[in-house]
């Protein structure tokens, strides 16, 4: 009997406008995939066993979102890591970083692995976990960071809360960098934002509710990247959300300091105007900021200030926000919006296309050592096919997430992913999960 | 005029139905001096008072509304009320709302909270009597009827309100009535007791309650917690307070003659308030929770007595036009 051992078949991308910022390419040409591996760029007349048509689409490599929840293990009725794969696979995301705040915390190795495996066996994403600094999350002692590292973790952050004491920050940043490792930050000083429901300001005066100003997100920032200096340390702010911080990190990388930093579409394409009539699908931490916070987001995005785009993807049951405005829990989900919210940018010039794919796809992939993001040859083939200009209307029943809390409900986007290939196959395709 | 579906907030009723209330509002005064006090108006409606935070003024303030318009009326408090077991204030509502009350008032410690209730309950009138530091459109309707006995007109006055602003629900729904109304605002506190961006709203803002006197036709005290307050350091102690902000006698002889005193109470004598202001000549404060039965009458009685006919007679309108319009359609 004769068994069939390759089952990878091969695959022809043809026709479309491939754009590998990595490698500066943006042409019309054919992408021929071979073995789960990215076999050649060009015009091919060889036939292959699928062929996708991608006239007058973008193909680009699949995208990276360094910044989702994905609430398994522990809170999987809100999302778990099938859902949230298929999520990430009708985004377009090949691979995501998932947050350690879940039950338990991704503070040990064997949940590390354990999560991967998962994803393995969901085979729609790559899931490369990011461990927690602190045992618990509660910000006294450290994880064995070389040990989750080796199980699969790729940085490390308290994601949820901040590492708000400054003598663990500090040895944070100085034992996590000793290794290369990199320290996410939930960037909030906890005493100037308690209690706070949205953005501290004319809003929330208005509705009556406490706010958190955006200095609670620029003095922590400002005094990690003084700790970064201080310890020579890798530091990432996370879902940048004020105008300063953006400023402290623009400086701080003039300076020449190992710092970066992330921003999510919501706070670059809303403003806290979203929660005057109490709307809890617009409520997360950081929250949503004036107008002024916005503009600098784009500024810091245009001049790549702001080089990785990332949805702080946070799934919630109704039950957690249908209960009024400062009862609600924060977030909201982000993958299915990632991309055609993100397009704005390149439709409003603040980014060309080739940027804006650069900061979802080589950009964190270089900050994260990850064999992603680009369509070399020979690199995994992790593929994302879109049609920028598609105009559809967001139907939040419709989204493949477990929870359906995002604010752009009923509201029409332009551009969408059409067809996703995760390791050389096809995963998704116009509107459907394939395999 | 629109009729009154709910009464959420100032933000969202009109000049015009704010005159409506104030009109329908002076009447019951006068039937609550009556030795019989007992008016038909609301005769088989049900009114369900739903207090998740303690008000024993307000509630018993709607509670005599409702009773002396012959409503049934129903009290839950918090202590008493579900929520305490972990029921959502949504089930909650649905709950109170299938047993068809005319009317609900809420009053809850969230802000926007009846206003969320208000989305979802369709056949019954919301009044929000407090929604956290937001809006208390009742205490409001409450001042004006007082000022306006005391004056005849409020347009062009001058209304300081003195103290805890940032928690003050009372506060933000006079800065939107005065900007329909036509009055003015001045606020005074120490700046960790003023919410940012508060002259947004068109007020005058003062640090210094004696620069603020002069001009002010009422001065508006509110209450101060002063436990709470002054462990979460929003001023040193009570007798500072006091001295700094604390109306007493000689601050009252600073302002005009005409100058009146209001206070929401309950007072803290000896700290926003001296006892011989509070009980003084220029005090309205007992006025105020008379009125303030008055026009919880009015409230009621626009939303389910004297406008219910013309609203049902309007929806069977808009229903003969729609089935107008689909037969058209079909034709
Ligand atoms: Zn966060």
């Amino acid at each position: 009997m004769l068994f069939v051992v390759n089952t990878m078949s091969d695959l022809l991308i043809r026709g479309g406008r491939v754009i590998d910022p990595a490698n500066g390419v943006d042409k019309a040409a054919d992408v021929w995939i071979e073995n789960g591996r990215i076999a050649a760029i060009g015009k091919h007349k060889a036939k292959a066993d699928t062929v996708i048509d991608a006239k007058g689409q973008i193909v680009a490599p699949g995208f990276i979102d360094m910044h989702v929840h994905l609430r398994e293990p522990g809170q999987e009725w809100k999302e778990d890591i099938e859902s949230g794969s298929r999520a990430a696979a009708a985004s377009g995301v090949t691979s995501m970083c998932c947050m350690p705040n879940t039950e338990p915390r991704l503070d040990h190795a064997g949940v590390v692995r354990q999560i991967i495996e998962r994803a393995e066996n969901v085979g729609l994403c790559r899931l490369h976990p990011i461990a927690a600094v602190s045992k618990n999350l509660e910000g006294k002692q450290l994880t064995e960071m070389r040990e989750l590292s080796r199980a699969g973790a790729v940085a490390f952050s308290d994601d949820g809360r901040p590492i708000w004491n400054a003598g663990i920050m500090r040895r944070a940043l100085e034992y996590a960098s000793s290794f290369g490792f990199l320290i996410v930050q939930h960037a909030e000083e906890l005493e100037l934002t308690k209690g706070g429901v949205i953005n501290e300001g004319w809003i929330s005066t208005q509705l009556g509710v406490d706010g958190m100003p955006v200095e609670g997100e620029d003095s922590m920032v400002a005094r990690d990247i003084m700790l970064t200096r201080l310890t020579d340390g890798r530091y990432h702010v996370a879902h940048i959300s004020s105008g300063r911080s953006v400023e402290l990190v623009r400086q701080a990388k003039a300076e020449g300091l190992n710092v970066s930093a992330e921003a999510a579409p919501h706070h670059f394409a809303l403003t806290e105007e979203e929660v005057l009539n109490f709307n809890a699908d617009a409520k997360m931490n950081p929250p949503l900021r004036t107008e002024e916070n916005r503009l600098a987001i784009l500024e810091g995005l245009r001049d790549g200030t702001i080089e990785i785009i990332a949805t702080d993807h946070a799934p919630h049951h109704e039950d957690d926000k249908r209960c009024g405005l400062e009862c609600a829990a924060f977030g909201i989900v982000g993958l299915e919006t990632m991309l055609p919210v993100s397009l704005e940018l390149v439709r409003n010039n603040i980014c060309s296309m080739s940027d804006l794919i650069a900061k979802m796809t080589c950009n964190p992939a270089r900050l994260l050592g990850l064999e992603a993001g680009t369509l070399s040859v020979g690199a995994p083939a992790d593929v994302s096919i879109f049609d920028p200009d598609a105009t559809w209307t967001l139907d939040r029943k419709k989204l493949f997430s477990k929870s359906k809390n995002t604010p752009w409900h009923g509201r029409e986007m332009t551009g969408r992913v059409t067809h996703t290939i995760m390791d050389g196959r096809l995963v998704y395709a116009n509107g459907n999960i394939v395999a | 005029m629109r009729p009154l579906q709910h009464v959420l907030g100032i933000a969202e009723i009109s000049r015009e139905q704010i005159e409506y209330l104030l009109q329908l509002g002076q009447p019951f005064v006068d039937l609550s001096r009556r030795p019989v006090k007992k008016a038909p108006t609301l005769r088989g409606k049900t009114v369900i008072n739903l207090f998740f935070e303690n008000s024993t003024r307000t509630r018993t303030s709607f509670e005599l509304a409702g009773k002396r318009l012959s409503a049934d009326v129903i009290n839950i408090s918090a202590s008493t009320s579900a929520t305490k077991k972990g029921e959502s204030l949504l089930d909650t509502g649905h709950t109170l709302a299938a047993m068809q009350p005319d009317v609900l008032v809420i009053r809850d410690s969230r802000a926007g909270a009846c206003h969320f209730l208000a989305d979802f309950l369709e056949n019954t009138a919301v009044v929000n009597a407090g929604d956290g530091a937001h809006e208390h459109p009742t205490q409001i309707l409450t001042d004006l009827l007082t000022l306006k006995q005391a004056w005849g007109d409020i347009e062009g006055r001058t209304i300081t309100i003195v103290g805890d602003i940032a928690h003050s629900r009372v506060a933000r729904s006079h800065l939107l009535a005065a900007a329909k109304m036509g009055y003015k605002v001045r606020l005074v506190a120490p700046k960790t007791l003023l919410p940012v961006r508060i002259e947004r709203f068109g007020c005058k803002v003062f640090n210094d309650f004696d620069a603020a006197i002069p001009g002010s036709d009422a001065l508006y005290m509110l209450r101060v917690q002063s436990e709470r307050l002054q462990s979460a350091c929003f001023f040193p102690s009570i007798r500072e307070y006091h001295e700094a902000y604390g109306l007493n006698m000689q601050r009252l002889d600073a302002a005009g003659n005409h100058t009146v005193v209001l206070h929401p109470g309950p007072m803290n004598r000896g700290v926003e308030i001296a006892s011989d202001v509070a009980d003084g000549a220029r005090s309205r404060i007992l006025d105020q929770v008379e009125n303030g039965v008055a026009v919880r009458m009015a409230v009621l009685t626009a939303l389910c007595g004297g406008q219910a006919e013309p609203k049902k007679r309007a929806r069977k309108k808009e229903q003969a036009m729609a089935a107008q319009k689909a037969q058209r359609k079909l034709l």
